[in-house]
């Protein structure tokens, strides 16, 4: 389908099903219960599962295929969330051209910075990219106050033009942001029985869009572009006397991967009309790292998986605190309770960095594949076990 | 005029003079072989004639057209294929994608933005590969990761992936150095049959003057950076300037 | 030219932290050869050890101060220090106030135990894997100390004052034949900056004189010439790696009274160091300490009030913009060996 072959495309679908339903999966635990604390099936944290997909995705790209590894792509992100707000108060709510022209705006810098970066490979591409990055971050804080709204960020105002819509709606609002009318941050809510599922329009359009990026990056994965980023990765020396001129094709992946950041920053401007600094500082970059890394970094997945935990973690483990964790903990006697919860608490709340950090380094350190790996390693050792119960069930199994 | 002209190439590193009056022919479709003891510059020509290095003086004419201050990859374009003295594969790719990519860069040149094709349909690239593959009696391990097979079945994979690209020239440099007799041999087999199935030009710097003496049909002996003689390999065998040079070092 | 040594004189305390931690950052670049994020995270360490050294000092116990009482008619109680107990009130005055130079020689062998566990209990494992997995995994221990350091003393900065026999300024500019408070001068930076020069100093000279030193030196010249001589050179690395960690540390303790410490301040040095290394040139020690005074003292000029308003903005990213110049027009940084990292 699509032309993906059979595998790609279930993973596509797979995927697809996921996201659509993710209203309901992400909100098992019905309204009330001692779990609901764990449900993550709200708009603002959904939104942000499927745009922090979309950057990793893009990163992937460039990280994944070409081992090129930057510390500065959060500053793609900021320019997509800057156009895309000016868009909004300059031409219209419609979140479409603010878009379109986020994308543009990020590609345009990432082609600057990644011809000049691309120059040097290994730890000084990465240093490139990282100053780079800290020098928009730095500018955009001070010089460029007019133009980014400095320490404020940039916000929208009831005075702005919005030539091709309206200043400001009919009851004296600044208007919000919309597809042809279609508000982002209107939602459905059903309740069932006990439990309570939003369907949000703003989540939902960010997963189409997710969805459009991850078949784009399946198929870039897929396309002779993507071998020759791999390549890249494996011998540099063998693909320049293959005939093959590295350059233009880790630019290309710089400037795509670029874009996808710039996207994901527009998006992030349409849920919320505001743009700040502070996305494009390091640890913003760091982040993606994080996300692809541990998710597994050059698989297809892997970028989408990463950004889902660690924004899980931030928004759901990180409001755990010491009475919920007692609260679990009761049935235990006083002394063990107090035990327990001293020796979990550092790693919740507060301390879910922590968490991370560990979680990273264990990835690095034995899975370098990242979870995926992980999945694998689990899921064959689960057949392998299935095979030792039952071998005749195996060798009928097709051939491959 | 041969296929390949150098004149009068010269090359310093410092004060040391690595390459002094190159001069040299290679004439179309036949085996050139450049020998010489260690330290005598036939890595540092070869590099020249590739564009990792760019002489200080002199000419590197190929099929008509200079090659000096060309990046590899333009060379590369203008048909010189080269094997490196380890084999320069992707070790992280399968042996039938390291094989595609060579097709790929025959067809579509130094850089095209094909992001959204698949490589599934490319038909007529594939079957060049298979085939390039079962000429070299690979077929059967095209699914494999390249990384994990033998130095052996590296080096074919290697040459497969020169040879697919249909070369006008083959530069080979010292495609035997650190390989057991028995490899040797084969690699030596396999150069022949190329040599003999296909209208292609060699040259091939070798220490070994068993693969030599194999496959040239001319040799050119350099000693401290100039060429001391050209001739065919009988003549070369008999040459006192030689034997004293350097068959009387080795032997 | 007083403004202009005024400035010079700025930017050699956040030039000399900046020299110290990139020169730990290239011992250990150029022995292990490990690009260690986690090394500001020692620096952070460090300033630890002083705020902690302080907090010990000042561990007190509550005595009723006879004859008076409070506004509400209960006896008045004061803190006093143990130390107080012990050394009497004087002499444990003292000390509490000389605490952040005391630390040093607490940081000094609690660094070195920090250094030596990193490196046998992780780095070592990495010495193989490439250059990114080297970053990531640094990364994430980085991120994992400063976790630990704020589990344990929340986010905020914690003031740590300097003795205050060095608390103030003086006027360096009448000191050297200027105009009186043209050129004035906090004593402390002052003490900082002939410390890290001490520091340098013995690091170089121990590198130099020592036949630890020489090993360490050839080491980092070829290391598998070295290692194939028979000398454990391993060993001697671990130790390298404890004295990089001691010199951050040492770093990170007096730098405490200049700028009150939190659990990022390592992360925010790291970044710059990172590009003072690179500016330096990879694995060249002369190069990372020139290159760390070189951008303390331009990050300085640049935020003369004259160079602002001649270009805006510049005082936020001249170091990065220097960064991005070096590496593009001399790739191997300003003292950089060939060799290194090229690929």
């Amino acid at each position: 389908m699509l032309g993906l072959d059979k595998k790609d495309t279930t993973l596509l679908l797979i995927v697809a099903v996921l996201t659509m339903c993710a209203p309901f999966l992400l909100n098992p635990f019905p309204e009330g219960s001692g779990m609901a604390q764990f449900n993550a099936g709200y708009p603002d944290l959904m939104q942000r599962f499927v745009i922090f997909g979309i950057f990793a995705i893009g990163f992937n790209i460039l990280f994944g295929l070409t081992g090129y590894l930057s510390f500065g792509h959060a500053a793609f992100l900021g320019v997509g969330s800057y156009a895309a707000v000016w868009m909004f108060k300059l031409l219209s709510m419609n979140v479409l051209p603010a878009i379109v022209l986020a994308v543009i705006m990020s590609g345009l810098f990432a082609m600057l910075i990644g011809f000049i970066s691309l120059r040097r490979s290994g730890i000084y591409f990465s240093i490139l990219t990282l100053a780079f990055a800290q020098m928009m971050f730095a500018l955009a804080y001070s010089v460029l106050t007019p133009i980014t709204g400095g320490e404020t960020g940039l916000q929208l105002a009831l005075s702005d033009p919005r030539i091709l819509g309206a200043s400001a709606t009919a009851e004296g609002n600044i208007p919000v942001p919309a597809l042809f009318g279609l508000e982002m941050r209107s939602s459905t809510v059903w309740e069932v029985g006990a439990w309570k599922f939003t369907f949000n329009t703003g989540y939902y359009f960010c997963a189409v869009i997710m969805l459009v990026s991850f078949f784009l990056a399946i198929r870039i994965f897929r396309s002779p572009f993507g071998m020759m980023l791999r390549a890249i990765k494996s011998n540099q020396q063998r693909l320049r006397y293959t005939g093959l001129n590295p350059k233009p094709y880790t630019l290309a992946a710089f400037v795509i991967s670029g874009m996808y950041a710039g996207l994901a920053g527009a998006l992030m401007a349409s849920m919320d009309p505001l743009a700040g600094a502070e996305r494009m500082f390091w640890t913003a970059s760091g982040e993606v790292v994080l996300m692809t890394i541990l998710g597994g970094a050059g698989t297809l997945i892997g970028p989408v998986l990463g950004a889902g935990v660690i924004k899980y973690m931030e928004n759901i483990v990180s409001k755990i605190n010491s009475d919920i964790l007692h609260g679990w903990f009761a049935f235990l006697p006083d002394g063990l309770e107090d035990f327990v919860v001293a020796i979990i608490y550092p790693f919740i709340g507060k301390g879910w960095h922590l968490t991370l950090g560990l979680m990273f380094m264990l990835v690095v350190i034995f899975l370098p594949g990242g979870l995926v790996e992980g999945g694998q390693r689990i899921a064959r050792a689960f057949r392998r076990g299935k095979k030792n119960e039952a071998p005749k069930a195996a060798s009928t199994e097709p051939a491959e | 005029m041969g296929i390949l002209d150098v004149k009068d190439v010269g090359k310093r590193f410092g004060g040391l003079k690595a390459l002094s009056d190159v001069n040299l022919s290679v004439q179309e479709n036949t085996c050139h072989a450049i020998i010489g003891p260690n330290g005598a510059g036939k890595s540092t020509l070869l590099n020249c004639l590739v564009g990792k290095l760019i002489p200080d003086t002199g000419s590197v004419m190929f099929d008509g057209q200079s090659v000096l201050g060309r990046s590899p990859h333009e060379i590369n374009q203008m048909g010189i294929s080269r094997v490196f003295q380890t084999p320069e594969i992707f070790g992280d790719l399968t042996v039938m994608e390291n094989m595609m990519i060579p097709c790929f860069a025959k067809r579509d040149g130094a850089f095209r933005m094909h992001a959204y094709e698949s490589i599934a349909a490319e038909r007529d690239l594939i079957e060049m590969a298979e085939a390039m593959l079962d000429d070299v009696n690979m077929l059967d391990k095209r699914n494999m990761h390249s990384a994990s097979m033998s130095r052996g079945d590296k080096r074919r994979l290697e040459m497969a992936m020169c040879l697919v690209q249909n070369p006008k020239l083959l530069l080979l440099d010292e495609p035997t150095a650190g390989m057991a007799r028995a490899d040797t041999n084969n690699t030596i087999d396999l150069l022949k049959e190329i040599k003999d199935k296909r209208d292609i030009t060699i040259a091939i710097i070798e220490h070994d003057m068993h693969v030599v003496f194999s496959l040239a049909d001319r040799i050119t002996v350099l000693a401290q950076g100039t060429p001391l003689v050209e001739d065919t390999p009988e003549n070369i065998k008999g040459h006192p300037k030689v034997q004293e040079a350097y068959l009387g070092e080795s032997h | 030219m007083d403004a202009i040594i005024l400035q010079i004189l700025n930017g050699l305390d956040k030039g000399s932290a900046y020299a110290l931690i990139a020169l730990g950052l290239t011992l250990i670049f150029g022995t292990l050869g490990v690009v260690n994020f986690a090394h500001g995270a020692l620096f952070m360490i460090g300033a630890f050890c002083a705020v902690t050294l302080s907090r010990l000092f000042n561990l007190s116990h509550e005595v009723e101060v006879p004859g008076q009482t409070d506004f509400l008619g209960n006896p008045l109680k004061k803190d006093v220090p143990y130390l107080h107990d012990i050394f009497g009130e004087a002499t444990g005055s003292a000390i509490i106030d000389w605490s952040v130079p005391l630390a040093i020689l607490f940081a000094i062998p609690i660094m070195i135990a920090v250094g030596v566990i990193m490196e046998r209990g992780l780095i070592k494992y990495f010495y193989k894997r490439p250059h990114a997995d080297q970053i990531l995994v640094t990364f994430g221990l980085a991120i994992v100390l400063q976790e630990i350091i704020k589990y344990y003393y929340g986010a905020n900065p914690i003031p740590t004052p300097a003795p205050d026999a060095f608390k103030g300024s003086f006027d360096f500019g009448a000191m050297i034949g200027f105009a009186e408070n043209t050129i004035i001068y906090p004593y402390w930076r002052l003490v900082y900056f002939c410390f890290a020069a001490v520091i340098i100093g013995a690091v170089f000279a121990f590198l130099q004189f020592t036949t630890f030193g020489m090993v360490v030196r050839a080491g980092m010249a070829d290391r598998e010439t070295v290692g194939l001589l028979g000398i454990n050179i391993d060993k001697r690395f671990t130790i390298m790696f404890g004295l990089a960690a001691a010199v951050a540390g040492l770093a990170g303790v007096m730098y405490v009274p200049i700028n009150p410490p939190n659990y990022h301040m390592g992360m925010d040095f790291l970044v710059l160091s990172f590009v003072v290394v690179v500016v330096g040139g990879m694995g060249s020690l002369p190069g990372a300490v020139a290159a760390g005074f070189l951008l303390g003292v331009l990050e300085s000029f640049a935020s003369m009030r004259e160079v602002i308003d001649l270009i805006p903005g510049i005082n936020q990213v001249i170091i990065y913009l220097v960064a991005i110049i070096i590496l593009l027009t001399r790739p191997r940084g300003l003292m950089g060996r060939k060799g290194v990292m090229e690929d």
